[in-house]
């Protein structure tokens, strides 16, 4: 059993109107260093599979058939042997 | 063909809310009731027309209308939309028809962030070859409700100009004098509605089928619905 992580980010250039809300609540409590803010999602699956590499490859084809719609958003895989996509 | 013996579907996922509205509204117009037909089916009989309806099908969970698009029922609704059939998505119809491919973009939070409940002003497009648009005058304005919170089409803008040379938008959110400002969530060009290349499938935010008589507060929805039906009746 291996534990991968799916982080979703929305694209560089579409809107993020919860981040900015977030953004300006922040500055209006006193945080006024923030900047731009990105909320995104991430998604932790418990895969029965031994091959970090198999893993992995698995798990990009579920993201492009489900997790992450591509259109707008940017996914990321983690392993928890360490490995970083 | 008379619109009663047009065959009509209405897909019914576990959420869905507007189904049964649909079904009245195409009973009423058509003068025969449509099929409703459960998700987990997987086989779709012959169908002139197959609905996808509004709601917050699965909760909403992940996105907008990304489990339903991949539902059991979808493959063969996406078998009839490949072989010419007619396919119409309202609302989160027509999220779930973005999730499929079967149009492009994407639909995102409003931009005010709030859930909007309203009516709004929408305006035929003109050259837009399509069985959903033919019976309708290009310019024609209809006053239809929306009420989501994810209705704020997006898209590259590359995208944006191949659909708008290829005469894929079907109607707009444009000012009235009736109901003033116009764009209700932020959508990239006025967008309310759009077409396949082919003009088969259509999606739209507006909820024609909550518009059907001056009792609703607008039968402009039975004017759009009617026009459909006749042109895929014809």
């Amino acid at each position: 059993m291996m534990q991968v992580i799916v982080n979703i980010s929305l694209k560089h250039g579409v809107l993020d109107p919860q981040g900015r809300a977030i953004g300006r609540s922040l500055a209006d409590l006193g945080f006024q260093e923030v900047g731009d803010v990105r909320v995104g999602k991430r998604i932790t699956l418990d895969i029965d599979e031994s091959d970090p590499a198999r893993a992995r490859q698995r798990v990009a084809r579920m993201c492009e058939a489900l997790l992450a719609n591509t259109v707008i958003e940017d996914y990321e895989i983690e392993l928890d042997d360490g490995g970083e996509a | 063909m008379s619109l009663s013996a047009l065959r009509v579907a209405v897909i019914v996922f576990p959420g869905s809310n507007c189904d049964r509205d649909m079904m009245v509204a195409i009973e009423k117009l058509a003068g025969r009731r449509p099929a409703l037909v459960w998700h987990k089916e997987t086989s779709l009989d012959p169908v002139d027309l197959a609905i996808i309806p509004g709601g917050f099908s699965y909760g909403d969970y992940l996105r907008c209308g990304a489990l339903a698009a991949r539902a059991p029922i979808m493959e063969a609704v996406l078998d009839h939309a490949a072989r010419g059939g007619a396919v119409m998505g309202v609302c989160n119809g027509f999220q779930i028809l973005l999730e499929t491919g079967l149009l492009p973009g994407v639909l995102v939070e409003n931009a005010g962030l709030k859930y909007v409940c309203r009516n709004t002003c929408v305006e035929v497009v003109e050259g837009t070859a399509s069985p959903f648009t033919e019976g309708l005058q290009a310019g024609q304005q209809m006053i239809i409700p929306v009420a989501h919170n994810e209705g704020n089409y997006f898209a590259s803008d590359d995208e944006l100009q191949r659909l708008e040379d290829n005469g894929q938008i079907a109607f707009r959110y444009a000012e009235s004098s009736i109901i003033g400002p116009s764009n209700p969530n932020g959508a990239a060009r006025d967008i309310a509605g759009i077409v396949s290349p082919n003009g088969r499938v259509m999606g739209m935010m507006p909820h024609p089928e909550r518009a059907i008589s001056p009792e609703l507060g607008s039968a402009d929805g039975a004017t759009l619905l009617t026009a459909c039906l006749e042109a895929l009746a014809a």
